[in-house]
């Protein structure tokens, strides 16, 4: 057992808990988002393994680093934490019907880790800036962060499916309703946004460290604050001017829009200190 | 309410909204965007070979190649920080007599219009139910308030008042942060110092407003050393060093990356490094008419004999680049032979190319056989009076962020009514400041204790 083997087993295994929670979903049978779930866990568990055998080889290849080195490790985390943070909820909030919309994501990440050409998979050594026991604090915070406002999206996609009449003859009328999503999309919100706070924070004491300055407007850096601002916005008009439903909703989308550019976009498109992330 | 405002009711009643705050965040996440697209601290000549005459005028007038201390930048960091502390001011005027009441008070019928409020009956008398409920209450959530109607009793025990302040507490860290960016903006500073190997120096340079400043003590680099992994990236670099005040050594200290040196206030940052001048190089001189071969070991600056006593070489110094008609042939040292007529040529001995100082065809030839590789290394020195108030800053935001969003006020009510015989009729709800779903749940709980008791 290696670690590629057990991250892409990983892949197929969250493949096949999305397609029994869609299938949930399409056919309203109960019985086969259950054996979802179950399958979701059994990924989880491949998941966590895959990131400790990683773990272990780098150790063996004499770098000797936790597995947050670059684009391809980070999205397999970014996956774990969608997982975890999902199985939370259902369990707590005893709904799985919302498993169509958080399972999806947690497959796509790890597959477009597994199976796009511009993502290497291989163990690079650190550079000396990256070796400090910051980072694995603040990547671990950052990603749960990102896990929380990902899940309040697919909650908030929940807003626009779901039909005004309760009876009304479509799939997504046995959508939870409004209240739980709107508690569900809140909870995700809250805990995504105090993740973030702690990411942002843990970044700048250990940018402080490494280079004297704990904020420097490097891009990633900027697009972190926006995205926390966004958020910052959507707690204050839910609780300060009452704001609900659909146009909430709309401010965690744009929220969650923000959050890809700040993974993506500043990597892709802008150039900066961050590898990754 | 009166209907003319004055100016200052009208400004106060203007920084003290809601919208302002939103508005404002929003302003500040949209204008970041551009920092991130258009190049910050740029030359003009940058920013006229990208976008031309006319938009340079226009990044020119709003400072845009410098955004995050533009005047308009900044002012809206301003008015968000007049309008957190108004809007702070104005609220906790309010909820300051409910986080710290003189008496805590609580109205029956408030509880008793709960949407959470869940009745039970049990075989028992009141005194007796009495006495249970309030070791249960005072157990799990706090002190008993009893209180006494015409049908029973009721009770309210709370818990968590005080997380009433964690919102507070949240936008008392943004000022903080603010205060701290401010402070380090005004008497703190961010230099670069290129050191190399055995070198010493007081002074530093600030790339963004081209100055030097003096640090008040010298540092001296020891040593440089960088280890690289087999795939050629550097895997560590680090530098020893030593500080000297008024002359004299202070003490030594190794720094790395991520592991920086404080002294009086100055952080000493490991940041990068890069070749330095070598200053003892072995030649093989060649003497070309028998193919003699004479190593010769040789500080710059010295002179020395060439072989049979046919001259004076004296080694000038060492280049990064040798420019050689046009060409760049690199890493170099420079010398000058005089003969003995007193004729002088200078010569140049690159390290990639050996049989460079052949093609002179000369009567000796140079060849560089080993030298000291030397390094400078490259430190950032920053100080920053305000860091302590940013630091501060992060912590009261976690805290308060914790406060606010995963604890709340709680007061649990329990009314026992009198029904016939022996039994009575148990009401049970609760109140809180936030997260009704959450408190729906805890009553059930109870219930489900309450039953059991």
């Amino acid at each position: 057992m290696n670690s590629s083997l057990a991250l892409s087993s990983a892949t197929f295994i969250y493949a096949l808990a999305s397609v029994f929670y869609i299938g949930s979903f399409s056919f309203k049978k109960q019985s086969l988002a259950k054996i979802g779930f179950m399958v979701l866990v059994l990924g989880f568990l491949d998941n966590t393994l895959g990131i400790i055998l990683r773990w272990i080889e780098s150790y063996q290849m004499g770098y000797g680093h936790a597995p947050f080195a670059n684009m391809y490790e980070s999205l397999v985390f970014f996956s774990w934490t969608v997982a975890i943070l999902y199985i939370f909820v259902e369990l707590k909030y005893k709904e799985s019907i919302i498993g169509v919309f958080a399972t999806p994501l947690v497959f796509l990440a790890i597959a477009y880790a597994s199976l796009s050409p511009d993502i290497s998979s291989q163990i690079t050594p650190l550079i000396p800036a990256l070796k400090s026991n910051w980072l694995i604090a603040h990547v671990i915070a950052c990603f749960l962060g990102y896990a929380g406002f990902a899940v309040a999206f697919g909650f908030s996609i929940m807003y626009f499916v779901k039909p005004n009449n309760p009876d009304a003859p479509t799939i997504f009328a046995k959508l939870p309703s409004v209240e739980i999503i709107d508690e569900l999309t809140y909870q995700m919100v809250v805990f995504g946004f105090l993740f973030l706070t702690i990411g942002i924070i843990t970044g700048a004491v250990w940018a402080n460290s490494a280079w004297g300055t704990y904020w420097s407007w490097d891009p990633k850096e900027t697009w972190s604050l926006i995205t926390w601002i966004v958020y910052a916005v959507f707690l204050h008009l839910r609780m300060m001017r009452g704001w609900h439903g659909k146009n909430l909703a709309l401010v965690s989308i744009i929220g969650f829009m923000a959050v890809m550019f700040t993974y993506f976009g500043v990597n892709f498109l802008l150039s900066g200190l961050h590898s990754y992330g | 309410m009166k209907k003319n405002k004055t100016i200052p009711e009208l400004i106060w009643q203007f920084f003290s909204s809601v919208k302002l705050a939103v508005y404002t965040l929003v302003l500040l996440a949209s204008t970041s965007i551009i920092g991130t697209i258009i190049l910050q601290n740029g030359t003009p000549q940058q920013y006229l070979r990208e976008y031309g005459e006319a938009v340079y005028n226009v990044i020119k007038v709003f400072n845009i190649d410098d955004m995050y201390r533009a005047w308009w930048f900044l002012a809206l960091l301003v008015i968000l920080c007049i309008n957190i502390v108004v809007c702070s001011i104005e609220r906790l005027s309010i909820t300051w007599k409910i986080i710290f009441p003189k008496k805590i008070k609580f109205n029956p019928d408030r509880f008793r219009k709960q949407k959470n409020l869940e009745s039970f009956s049990v075989d028992k008398d009141a005194p007796t139910l009495f006495n249970d409920y309030e070791s249960f209450l005072s157990k799990t959530i706090g002190k008993v308030i009893k209180e006494d109607t015409a049908t029973g009793t009721t009770m309210v025990a709370e818990t968590g008042r005080w997380t009433r302040i964690g919102v507070y507490v949240v936008h008392l860290s943004i000022i903080l942060l603010l205060v701290g960016a401010l402070i380090g903006s005004l008497f703190g500073f961010k230099a670069n110092l290129n050191l190399d190997e055995g070198a010493t120096s007081d002074t530093a340079f600030i790339a963004k407003k081209r100055v030097s400043i003096n640090m008040g003590f010298s540092i001296r680099c020891n040593d440089f050393n960088v280890k690289f992994y087999d795939t050629g990236a550097p895997e560590e670099f680090k530098s020893n060093l030593t500080i000297i005040e008024n002359g004299k050594e202070s003490f030594t200290k190794d720094i790395r990356v991520n592991h920086p040196l404080r002294y009086k206030g100055i952080n000493i940052f490991q940041s990068s490094y890069g070749s330095g001048k070598p200053d003892r190089v072995v030649f093989d001189i060649i003497r070309l008419s028998d193919k003699s071969v004479t190593k010769q070991s040789i500080k710059i600056g010295e002179e020395i004999q060439l072989p049979a006593d046919q001259g004076l070489f004296k080694l000038q110094g060492f280049l990064q680049n040798y420019d050689f008609r046009g060409n760049n042939l690199g890493e170099a040292f420079i010398g000058k032979i005089t003969f003995k007529d007193d004729k002088e040529i200078q010569i140049a001995i690159p390290l990639e190319f050996p049989t460079f100082d052949k093609m002179r065809k000369g009567a000796f030839a140079f060849v560089v056989k080993d030298y000291e590789k030397k390094y400078y290394t490259g430190l950032q020195i920053t100080k920053d009076p305000g860091v302590w108030y940013v630091y501060l800053g992060f912590i009261l935001m976690i805290i308060g962020c914790w406060v606010t969003f995963f604890m709340s006020h709680q007061s649990i009510f329990i009314e026992i009514e009198k029904t016939d015989g022996n039994s009575s009729k148990i009401s049970v709800s609760g109140t809180t400041n936030r997260n009704n779903q959450g408190m729906k749940l805890k009553i059930k709980k109870i219930v489900k204790k309450l039953k059991d008791i």
